[in-house]
Protein backbone atom coordinates (compact mmCIF):
# COMPACT_ATOMS: atom_id res chain seq x y z
CA UNK A 1 0.00 0.00 0.00
CA UNK A 2 1.19 3.65 -0.69
CA UNK A 3 0.32 5.94 1.84
CA UNK A 4 -0.57 9.89 1.21
CA UNK A 5 -0.77 11.97 4.44
CA UNK A 6 -2.72 14.98 4.51
CA UNK A 7 -1.55 17.48 7.02
CA UNK A 8 -5.03 20.02 7.83
CA UNK A 9 -8.91 18.88 7.22
CA UNK A 10 -9.54 22.74 6.12
CA UNK A 11 -10.49 23.60 2.88
CA UNK A 12 -7.49 22.78 0.68
CA UNK A 13 -6.83 19.74 2.95
CA UNK A 14 -10.31 18.50 2.47
CA UNK A 15 -10.88 18.84 -1.15
CA UNK A 16 -8.04 17.24 -1.73
CA UNK A 17 -9.11 14.21 -0.04
CA UNK A 18 -12.38 14.09 -1.73
CA UNK A 19 -10.70 14.47 -4.94
CA UNK A 20 -7.87 12.26 -4.34
CA UNK A 21 -10.18 9.56 -3.13
CA UNK A 22 -11.91 9.50 -5.68
CA UNK A 23 -9.32 9.33 -8.23
CA UNK A 24 -6.54 6.71 -6.73
CA UNK A 25 -7.27 3.17 -6.50
CA UNK A 26 -8.34 2.16 -2.97
CA UNK A 27 -6.62 -0.99 -2.64
CA UNK A 28 -3.02 0.62 -3.46
CA UNK A 29 -3.35 3.91 -1.76
CA UNK A 30 -4.09 4.75 2.05
CA UNK A 31 -5.44 8.01 2.64
CA UNK A 32 -5.10 9.99 6.23
CA UNK A 33 -6.30 13.15 6.92
CA UNK A 34 -4.54 14.98 9.89
CA UNK A 35 -5.72 18.32 11.96
CA UNK A 36 -5.75 19.03 15.34
CA UNK A 37 -9.80 20.31 15.41
CA UNK A 38 -13.08 18.71 15.12
CA UNK A 39 -15.04 21.83 13.90
CA UNK A 40 -14.78 22.94 10.28
CA UNK A 41 -15.01 26.67 9.89
CA UNK A 42 -16.51 28.74 7.06
CA UNK A 43 -13.61 31.83 7.41
CA UNK A 44 -15.05 33.89 5.47
CA UNK A 45 -18.31 34.13 7.62
CA UNK A 46 -16.72 35.39 9.95
CA UNK A 47 -16.70 38.83 8.50
CA UNK A 48 -20.55 38.81 9.05
CA UNK A 49 -20.34 37.76 12.56
CA UNK A 50 -19.93 41.19 14.23
CA UNK A 51 -22.97 42.63 12.95
CA UNK A 52 -25.30 39.43 13.89
CA UNK A 53 -25.56 39.03 10.38
CA UNK A 54 -24.02 35.48 10.49
CA UNK A 55 -24.57 33.82 13.77
CA UNK A 56 -22.14 30.99 15.26
CA UNK A 57 -23.66 28.41 13.32
CA UNK A 58 -23.98 29.46 10.41
CA UNK A 59 -19.83 28.79 9.88
CA UNK A 60 -19.50 25.80 11.94
CA UNK A 61 -19.44 22.14 10.99
CA UNK A 62 -18.26 19.09 12.06
CA UNK A 63 -15.22 18.22 9.72
CA UNK A 64 -16.11 14.40 9.52
CA UNK A 65 -19.03 14.97 7.61
CA UNK A 66 -16.86 16.78 4.63
CA UNK A 67 -14.08 13.62 4.55
CA UNK A 68 -14.97 10.68 2.57
CA UNK A 69 -15.45 7.34 4.58
CA UNK A 70 -12.77 6.02 2.52
CA UNK A 71 -10.18 8.11 4.08
CA UNK A 72 -8.58 7.65 7.99
CA UNK A 73 -8.74 10.55 9.68
CA UNK A 74 -6.79 11.14 13.08
CA UNK A 75 -8.09 14.49 15.18
CA UNK A 76 -4.20 15.06 16.75
CA UNK A 77 -1.92 18.03 16.83
CA UNK A 78 0.81 17.23 15.20
CA UNK A 79 4.45 17.18 17.21
CA UNK A 80 6.90 17.33 14.27
CA UNK A 81 6.92 16.91 10.32
CA UNK A 82 11.08 14.90 9.62
CA UNK A 83 10.83 15.60 5.67
CA UNK A 84 13.91 13.34 5.74
CA UNK A 85 12.61 10.20 7.28
CA UNK A 86 9.38 10.48 5.50
CA UNK A 87 7.05 10.67 8.76
CA UNK A 88 5.31 12.56 10.71
CA UNK A 89 4.70 12.75 14.57
CA UNK A 90 1.54 13.25 16.43
CA UNK A 91 1.03 14.47 19.80
CA UNK A 92 -0.47 11.45 20.89
CA UNK A 93 1.98 8.90 20.14
CA UNK A 94 1.19 8.15 16.62
CA UNK A 95 4.28 8.03 13.90
CA UNK A 96 2.60 8.66 10.20
CA UNK A 97 5.02 7.48 7.69
CA UNK A 98 4.26 8.38 4.14
CA UNK A 99 5.20 8.20 0.64
CA UNK A 100 3.55 11.40 0.26
CA UNK A 101 2.66 14.45 2.15
CA UNK A 102 0.14 17.35 1.59
CA UNK A 103 0.59 20.49 3.60
CA UNK A 104 -2.24 22.14 4.36
CA UNK A 105 -1.91 23.40 7.82
CA UNK A 106 -3.09 26.99 6.68
CA UNK A 107 -2.20 30.16 8.59
CA UNK A 108 -3.68 31.83 11.47
CA UNK A 109 -3.42 35.19 13.31
CA UNK A 110 -0.72 35.76 16.06
CA UNK A 111 -1.54 38.69 17.93
CA UNK A 112 1.64 37.58 20.57
CA UNK A 113 3.62 39.27 17.42
CA UNK A 114 2.98 42.68 17.97
CA UNK A 115 3.78 44.61 21.56
CA UNK A 116 1.19 45.24 23.58
CA UNK A 117 -1.84 43.66 21.16
CA UNK A 118 -2.43 40.79 23.23
CA UNK A 119 -2.27 42.22 26.24
CA UNK A 120 -5.27 44.25 29.03
CA UNK A 121 -7.29 45.30 25.86
CA UNK A 122 -7.24 42.35 24.55
CA UNK A 123 -11.00 41.37 24.16
CA UNK A 124 -11.61 44.71 26.18
CA UNK A 125 -11.35 47.62 23.47
CA UNK A 126 -9.23 45.47 21.51
CA UNK A 127 -10.74 43.07 18.95
CA UNK A 128 -9.93 40.75 15.86
CA UNK A 129 -12.69 39.08 13.41
CA UNK A 130 -10.40 36.35 12.23
CA UNK A 131 -11.19 34.14 14.88
CA UNK A 132 -14.71 32.77 16.01
CA UNK A 133 -13.25 33.77 19.25
CA UNK A 134 -12.85 37.16 18.56
CA UNK A 135 -15.91 37.32 16.03
CA UNK A 136 -18.37 36.76 18.58
CA UNK A 137 -16.77 38.85 21.25
CA UNK A 138 -16.84 41.73 18.95
CA UNK A 139 -20.29 41.33 18.32
CA UNK A 140 -21.28 41.24 21.90
CA UNK A 141 -18.76 44.85 22.08
CA UNK A 142 -20.56 46.64 19.15
CA UNK A 143 -23.89 45.97 20.64
CA UNK A 144 -23.43 48.04 23.17
CA UNK A 145 -20.81 50.57 21.88
CA UNK A 146 -22.51 53.89 22.27
CA UNK A 147 -19.50 55.58 19.28
CA UNK A 148 -16.54 56.66 19.10
CA UNK A 149 -12.81 56.63 17.23
CA UNK A 150 -12.91 53.14 15.30
CA UNK A 151 -9.57 52.11 14.11
CA UNK A 152 -9.12 49.44 11.45
CA UNK A 153 -5.36 48.05 11.34
CA UNK A 154 -3.47 45.74 9.07
CA UNK A 155 -0.67 44.42 10.96
CA UNK A 156 1.97 43.39 8.50
CA UNK A 157 1.13 41.55 5.14
CA UNK A 158 0.42 39.02 4.19
CA UNK A 159 -2.99 38.40 5.58
CA UNK A 160 -5.23 35.99 5.04
CA UNK A 161 -8.34 37.43 2.60
CA UNK A 162 -6.51 41.17 2.19
CA UNK A 163 -10.06 42.49 0.87
CA UNK A 164 -11.60 41.21 4.40
CA UNK A 165 -10.57 44.46 6.51
CA UNK A 166 -12.33 46.89 3.70
CA UNK A 167 -14.80 44.93 3.73
CA UNK A 168 -15.31 45.60 8.09
CA UNK A 169 -15.04 48.97 7.51
CA UNK A 170 -17.61 49.39 4.61
CA UNK A 171 -19.91 46.89 7.10
CA UNK A 172 -19.13 48.93 9.70
CA UNK A 173 -19.98 52.10 7.85
CA UNK A 174 -23.40 50.12 6.95
CA UNK A 175 -24.21 48.77 10.42
CA UNK A 176 -23.33 52.28 12.28
CA UNK A 177 -26.07 54.50 9.80
CA UNK A 178 -28.65 51.19 10.41
CA UNK A 179 -28.25 51.30 13.73
CA UNK A 180 -28.67 55.54 13.93
CA UNK A 181 -25.25 56.13 15.28
CA UNK A 182 -22.98 56.83 12.50
CA UNK A 183 -22.69 60.58 13.16
CA UNK A 184 -21.09 59.92 16.38
CA UNK A 185 -18.48 57.26 14.86
CA UNK A 186 -15.50 58.01 13.21
CA UNK A 187 -13.77 54.88 11.38
CA UNK A 188 -9.92 54.84 10.32
CA UNK A 189 -8.47 52.55 7.95
CA UNK A 190 -4.60 52.08 8.87
CA UNK A 191 -2.92 50.16 7.01
CA UNK A 192 1.04 49.48 5.98
CA UNK A 193 0.15 49.49 2.14
CA UNK A 194 0.46 52.26 0.12
CA UNK A 195 -3.10 52.55 -0.77
CA UNK A 196 -6.33 50.70 0.08
CA UNK A 197 -5.14 47.60 -1.51
CA UNK A 198 -2.27 45.74 -3.01
CA UNK A 199 -2.99 46.28 -6.73
CA UNK A 200 -2.83 50.17 -8.12
CA UNK A 201 -6.29 49.71 -9.92
CA UNK A 202 -8.21 48.11 -7.11
CA UNK A 203 -6.58 50.66 -4.67
CA UNK A 204 -8.18 53.10 -6.46
CA UNK A 205 -11.54 52.15 -6.78
CA UNK A 206 -11.61 50.99 -3.11
CA UNK A 207 -9.69 53.92 -1.79
CA UNK A 208 -12.41 56.19 -3.51
CA UNK A 209 -15.59 53.85 -2.13
CA UNK A 210 -13.50 54.44 1.59
CA UNK A 211 -13.84 58.19 0.99
CA UNK A 212 -17.28 58.05 -0.01
CA UNK A 213 -18.38 56.08 2.88
CA UNK A 214 -16.34 58.80 5.42
CA UNK A 215 -13.53 56.45 5.54
CA UNK A 216 -10.10 58.50 6.85
CA UNK A 217 -7.67 55.64 5.06
CA UNK A 218 -3.71 56.18 6.76
CA UNK A 219 -1.56 54.29 4.62
CA UNK A 220 2.20 53.62 4.87
CA UNK A 221 1.62 52.73 9.11
CA UNK A 222 3.60 49.92 10.11
CA UNK A 223 2.55 49.04 13.56
CA UNK A 224 5.35 48.89 16.05
CA UNK A 225 3.56 48.43 19.69
CA UNK A 226 0.11 49.79 21.12
CA UNK A 227 -0.37 51.24 24.33
CA UNK A 228 -3.10 50.30 25.91
CA UNK A 229 -3.48 53.18 29.03
CA UNK A 230 -3.31 55.99 26.49
CA UNK A 231 -5.51 53.98 23.91
CA UNK A 232 -2.71 54.46 21.01
CA UNK A 233 -1.29 52.22 18.42
CA UNK A 234 2.55 53.88 17.66
CA UNK A 235 4.41 52.49 14.32
CA UNK A 236 8.17 52.16 14.21
CA UNK A 237 8.41 56.06 13.20
CA UNK A 238 6.89 56.64 16.69
CA UNK A 239 3.55 58.10 14.44
CA UNK A 240 0.78 57.37 17.07
CA UNK A 241 -3.37 56.73 16.46
CA UNK A 242 -5.82 57.34 18.75
CA UNK A 243 -8.65 54.69 19.15
CA UNK A 244 -11.39 54.11 21.29
CA UNK A 245 -12.47 50.98 19.83
CA UNK A 246 -9.11 48.66 17.79
CA UNK A 247 -10.15 46.12 15.42
CA UNK A 248 -6.62 44.51 14.04
CA UNK A 249 -5.99 42.11 11.91
CA UNK A 250 -2.64 40.84 14.11
CA UNK A 251 0.08 39.14 11.98
CA UNK A 252 -0.92 35.83 9.78
CA UNK A 253 1.85 32.87 10.27
CA UNK A 254 2.20 29.75 8.99
CA UNK A 255 1.27 27.06 11.53
CA UNK A 256 3.82 26.46 14.58
CA UNK A 257 4.58 22.71 13.17
CA UNK A 258 6.01 24.31 10.25
CA UNK A 259 8.71 26.28 12.43
CA UNK A 260 9.07 23.34 14.35
CA UNK A 261 9.94 20.96 11.63
CA UNK A 262 12.18 23.61 10.01
CA UNK A 263 10.36 24.08 7.07
CA UNK A 264 9.16 27.08 7.05
CA UNK A 265 10.32 30.87 6.13
CA UNK A 266 10.70 33.62 8.72
CA UNK A 267 6.56 33.75 9.11
CA UNK A 268 6.32 29.85 9.13
CA UNK A 269 5.46 29.43 5.22
CA UNK A 270 6.59 26.71 3.33
CA UNK A 271 8.85 27.51 0.23
CA UNK A 272 6.60 26.18 -2.54
CA UNK A 273 7.03 26.14 -6.69
CA UNK A 274 4.85 28.65 -7.90
CA UNK A 275 3.58 26.84 -10.90
CA UNK A 276 3.13 23.34 -9.88
CA UNK A 277 2.65 23.95 -5.90
CA UNK A 278 5.65 21.20 -4.47
CA UNK A 279 7.75 21.84 -2.16
CA UNK A 280 11.07 23.57 -3.55
CA UNK A 281 13.15 21.35 -1.31
CA UNK A 282 11.14 17.88 -0.86
CA UNK A 283 9.66 16.12 -4.19
CA UNK A 284 7.50 13.60 -2.43
CA UNK A 285 5.89 16.93 -0.31
CA UNK A 286 2.92 19.41 -1.74
CA UNK A 287 1.53 22.02 -0.40
CA UNK A 288 -1.57 24.39 -1.08
CA UNK A 289 -3.80 27.10 0.45
CA UNK A 290 -2.82 29.35 3.05
CA UNK A 291 0.96 27.19 4.38
CA UNK A 292 2.62 27.82 0.94
CA UNK A 293 4.83 31.13 0.61
CA UNK A 294 3.32 31.44 -2.85
CA UNK A 295 2.86 35.61 -4.03
CA UNK A 296 -0.76 35.15 -3.89
CA UNK A 297 -3.41 36.01 -1.89
CA UNK A 298 -4.25 33.51 0.77
CA UNK A 299 -8.27 33.03 0.41
CA UNK A 300 -10.39 29.86 -0.07
CA UNK A 301 -10.85 30.82 -3.80
CA UNK A 302 -7.32 30.25 -4.24
CA UNK A 303 -6.77 27.23 -2.57
CA UNK A 304 -9.95 25.90 -4.93
CA UNK A 305 -8.16 26.80 -7.72
CA UNK A 306 -4.89 25.67 -6.77
CA UNK A 307 -6.61 22.42 -6.65
CA UNK A 308 -7.42 21.58 -10.01
CA UNK A 309 -3.63 22.15 -10.50
CA UNK A 310 -2.39 19.75 -7.58
CA UNK A 311 -4.87 17.35 -8.49
CA UNK A 312 -3.42 16.97 -12.15
CA UNK A 313 0.33 17.25 -10.67
CA UNK A 314 -0.14 14.80 -8.05
CA UNK A 315 -1.28 12.30 -10.38
CA UNK A 316 1.44 13.15 -13.05
CA UNK A 317 3.98 12.66 -9.85
CA UNK A 318 2.72 9.80 -8.20
CA UNK A 319 3.69 7.80 -11.95
CA UNK A 320 6.46 9.57 -13.07
CA UNK A 321 4.97 11.41 -15.22
CA UNK A 322 6.05 15.52 -15.69
CA UNK A 323 4.02 17.62 -14.04
CA UNK A 324 2.05 19.93 -16.65
CA UNK A 325 0.13 21.94 -14.55
CA UNK A 326 0.94 25.38 -13.72
CA UNK A 327 -1.20 27.46 -11.29
CA UNK A 328 -1.34 31.31 -12.19
CA UNK A 329 -2.20 32.78 -8.93
CA UNK A 330 -5.56 32.88 -9.62
CA UNK A 331 -7.64 34.61 -6.86
CA UNK A 332 -11.22 35.90 -7.30
CA UNK A 333 -13.06 37.62 -4.41
CA UNK A 334 -16.79 39.20 -3.37
CA UNK A 335 -16.18 42.63 -1.41
CA UNK A 336 -19.11 43.02 0.64
CA UNK A 337 -19.30 46.97 0.43
CA UNK A 338 -22.05 47.57 2.74
CA UNK A 339 -26.16 48.46 2.20
CA UNK A 340 -26.88 45.23 -0.48
CA UNK A 341 -23.80 45.98 -2.35
CA UNK A 342 -20.83 44.18 -3.23
CA UNK A 343 -17.78 44.04 -5.45
CA UNK A 344 -15.40 41.72 -7.33
CA UNK A 345 -12.17 41.16 -8.57
CA UNK A 346 -10.84 38.54 -10.61
CA UNK A 347 -6.86 38.54 -10.83
CA UNK A 348 -3.51 36.54 -10.74
CA UNK A 349 0.10 36.49 -10.25
CA UNK A 350 0.56 39.13 -13.28
CA UNK A 351 -2.71 41.04 -14.31
CA UNK A 352 -4.08 42.88 -11.20
CA UNK A 353 -7.77 43.50 -10.87
CA UNK A 354 -9.52 45.31 -13.81
CA UNK A 355 -13.12 45.83 -14.85
CA UNK A 356 -15.53 44.01 -16.71
CA UNK A 357 -17.95 41.21 -16.08
CA UNK A 358 -18.01 37.59 -14.87
CA UNK A 359 -17.61 34.72 -15.00
CA UNK A 360 -19.26 35.17 -18.61
CA UNK A 361 -17.40 37.51 -20.78
CA UNK A 362 -19.50 40.50 -21.52
CA UNK A 363 -22.83 39.04 -19.11
CA UNK A 364 -21.77 38.57 -16.38
CA UNK A 365 -24.14 38.05 -14.43
CA UNK A 366 -20.97 39.78 -11.93
CA UNK A 367 -19.82 42.94 -12.76
CA UNK A 368 -15.73 43.33 -11.97
CA UNK A 369 -13.98 46.54 -9.87
CA UNK A 370 -17.61 47.67 -9.60
CA UNK A 371 -20.66 48.08 -7.06
CA UNK A 372 -23.33 46.01 -7.87
CA UNK A 373 -26.40 44.38 -5.98
CA UNK A 374 -25.81 41.11 -7.97
CA UNK A 375 -22.25 40.67 -7.20
CA UNK A 376 -23.76 41.00 -2.96
CA UNK A 377 -26.52 38.28 -4.12
CA UNK A 378 -23.16 36.18 -5.21
CA UNK A 379 -20.95 36.22 -1.93
CA UNK A 380 -24.27 35.36 -0.01
CA UNK A 381 -24.86 32.68 -2.50
CA UNK A 382 -21.60 31.31 -1.87
CA UNK A 383 -21.56 30.15 1.24
CA UNK A 384 -24.23 27.64 -0.02
CA UNK A 385 -22.07 26.42 -2.84
CA UNK A 386 -19.05 26.60 -0.34
CA UNK A 387 -20.75 23.92 2.21
CA UNK A 388 -22.45 22.35 -1.02
CA UNK A 389 -20.48 22.08 -3.78
CA UNK A 390 -16.61 23.56 -2.69
CA UNK A 391 -15.42 21.49 -0.09
CA UNK A 392 -16.99 18.61 -1.71
CA UNK A 393 -14.99 18.37 -4.69
CA UNK A 394 -17.66 19.09 -7.48
CA UNK A 395 -16.77 21.31 -10.74
CA UNK A 396 -17.43 24.62 -10.58
CA UNK A 397 -18.80 26.71 -13.79
CA UNK A 398 -15.58 28.28 -12.98
CA UNK A 399 -12.11 28.43 -14.53
CA UNK A 400 -9.31 27.84 -12.46
CA UNK A 401 -6.89 29.64 -14.89
CA UNK A 402 -7.64 33.47 -15.20
CA UNK A 403 -9.21 34.43 -18.29
CA UNK A 404 -8.66 37.90 -19.92
CA UNK A 405 -12.05 37.45 -21.86
CA UNK A 406 -14.71 39.89 -20.46
CA UNK A 407 -11.66 42.06 -18.67
CA UNK A 408 -11.20 46.11 -19.80
CA UNK A 409 -7.99 46.72 -19.99
CA UNK B 1 14.07 52.32 -17.72
CA UNK B 2 16.29 55.28 -16.89
CA UNK B 3 19.79 55.43 -17.22
CA UNK B 4 21.87 57.03 -14.78
CA UNK B 5 25.60 58.30 -14.98
CA UNK B 6 26.02 57.51 -10.54
CA UNK B 7 29.59 57.38 -9.60
CA UNK B 8 31.11 57.47 -12.63
CA UNK B 9 29.29 54.27 -13.80
CA UNK B 10 26.44 54.44 -16.10
CA UNK B 11 23.80 52.27 -13.79
CA UNK B 12 20.58 51.34 -15.62
CA UNK B 13 16.97 51.40 -12.78
CA UNK B 14 13.41 50.33 -13.39
CA UNK B 15 10.57 52.36 -13.09
CA UNK B 16 10.60 52.21 -9.44
CA UNK B 17 13.95 52.84 -8.81
CA UNK B 18 15.60 49.63 -8.56
CA UNK B 19 18.87 48.65 -10.02
CA UNK B 20 18.77 46.50 -12.90
CA UNK B 21 21.64 44.56 -12.69
CA UNK B 22 23.07 44.06 -9.42
CA UNK B 23 26.04 42.80 -10.44
CA UNK B 24 27.60 45.89 -10.72
CA UNK B 25 26.60 47.72 -7.44
CA UNK B 26 29.89 49.24 -5.59
CA UNK B 27 29.98 50.85 -2.28
CA UNK B 28 30.35 53.88 -4.19
CA UNK B 29 27.57 53.76 -5.81
CA UNK B 30 25.33 52.71 -2.65
CA UNK B 31 26.56 55.91 -1.06
CA UNK B 32 25.21 57.92 -3.97
CA UNK B 33 22.29 56.36 -4.40
CA UNK B 34 21.53 56.87 -0.33
CA UNK B 35 22.32 60.76 -0.77
CA UNK B 36 19.40 60.44 -3.46
CA UNK B 37 17.12 58.62 -0.93
CA UNK B 38 17.54 61.74 1.41
CA UNK B 39 19.48 58.94 3.75
CA UNK B 40 22.91 60.89 3.81
CA UNK B 41 26.36 59.81 4.56
CA UNK B 42 26.24 55.86 5.43
CA UNK B 43 27.94 54.16 8.48
CA UNK B 44 29.18 50.68 8.77
CA UNK B 45 25.25 49.50 10.49
CA UNK B 46 24.17 51.14 7.41
CA UNK B 47 26.44 48.94 5.29
CA UNK B 48 25.44 45.66 7.57
CA UNK B 49 22.31 45.60 6.65
CA UNK B 50 23.10 46.05 2.60
CA UNK B 51 25.56 43.36 2.98
CA UNK B 52 23.13 41.15 4.41
CA UNK B 53 20.31 42.03 1.84
CA UNK B 54 22.86 41.60 -0.69
CA UNK B 55 24.04 37.59 0.13
CA UNK B 56 20.29 37.32 0.96
CA UNK B 57 19.83 38.27 -2.60
CA UNK B 58 22.63 36.27 -4.34
CA UNK B 59 21.19 32.88 -2.58
CA UNK B 60 17.56 33.76 -2.92
CA UNK B 61 17.13 35.74 -5.56
CA UNK B 62 14.63 37.59 -3.57
CA UNK B 63 15.81 40.54 -1.23
CA UNK B 64 14.88 40.26 2.77
CA UNK B 65 11.41 41.26 4.69
CA UNK B 66 11.95 43.25 7.55
CA UNK B 67 11.15 40.12 9.79
CA UNK B 68 14.42 38.48 8.07
CA UNK B 69 16.54 41.48 8.83
CA UNK B 70 15.46 41.20 12.01
CA UNK B 71 15.35 37.10 12.88
CA UNK B 72 18.57 36.03 10.47
CA UNK B 73 20.41 39.60 9.49
CA UNK B 74 20.63 40.51 13.77
CA UNK B 75 18.99 44.07 12.44
CA UNK B 76 16.57 45.29 14.93
CA UNK B 77 13.41 46.60 13.55
CA UNK B 78 13.69 49.71 15.64
CA UNK B 79 17.45 50.36 14.44
CA UNK B 80 16.38 49.58 11.04
CA UNK B 81 13.99 52.27 10.94
CA UNK B 82 16.46 54.15 12.49
CA UNK B 83 18.70 53.56 9.30
CA UNK B 84 16.73 53.89 6.85
CA UNK B 85 13.33 56.24 7.89
CA UNK B 86 10.28 56.01 5.58
CA UNK B 87 10.13 52.54 4.15
CA UNK B 88 13.40 50.65 5.00
CA UNK B 89 12.50 47.71 3.14
CA UNK B 90 12.70 49.46 -0.13
CA UNK B 91 14.95 52.15 0.57
CA UNK B 92 17.66 49.28 1.51
CA UNK B 93 16.90 47.40 -1.23
CA UNK B 94 17.33 50.47 -3.92
CA UNK B 95 20.65 51.40 -2.20
CA UNK B 96 21.79 47.85 -2.06
CA UNK B 97 21.31 47.40 -5.79
CA UNK B 98 18.83 44.46 -5.84
CA UNK B 99 15.30 44.23 -7.15
CA UNK B 100 12.21 45.48 -5.26
CA UNK B 101 11.84 42.32 -2.60
CA UNK B 102 8.14 40.88 -3.18
CA UNK B 103 7.47 41.30 0.28
CA UNK B 104 6.98 44.51 -0.85
CA UNK B 105 3.83 45.67 -2.50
Amino acid sequence: MKKLVILGGGTAGTIMATRLNDALDSGEWHITVVDQFETHYYQPGFLFIPFGIYSRSDVMKPKRDFIPSGVEVIFSPIEVIEPNENRVKLDNGTILNYDWLIIATGAKVVPGETEGLADQGWFKDIFDFYTIEGASALQRHLKFWEGGRLVINISEMPIKCPVAPLEFAFLADWWFTEQGIRDKVEIDFVTPLPGAFTRPRASSVLGDILQKKNVNLTPDFSIARVDNDRKKIIDWEEKEIDYDLLVTIPVNMGDAVIARSGMGDDLNFVPTDKQTLQSLKYENIFVIGDATNLPSSKAGSVAHFESDILFENFLAAVEDRPMRAAFDGHANCYIESGFGKGILIDFNYDTEPLPGKYPLPGIGPFSLLEETKMNHYGKVMFRWMYWHLLLRGVELPIESQMLMAGKRL
Amino acid sequence: MATEEIAGHSVEFDTEGFMVDHTLWNEDIAREIAQKEGIGELTERHFDVLKFMRQEFKEKGDGPSIRALKNRGGIPTRELYELFPGGPAKKAARIAGIKKPTGCV
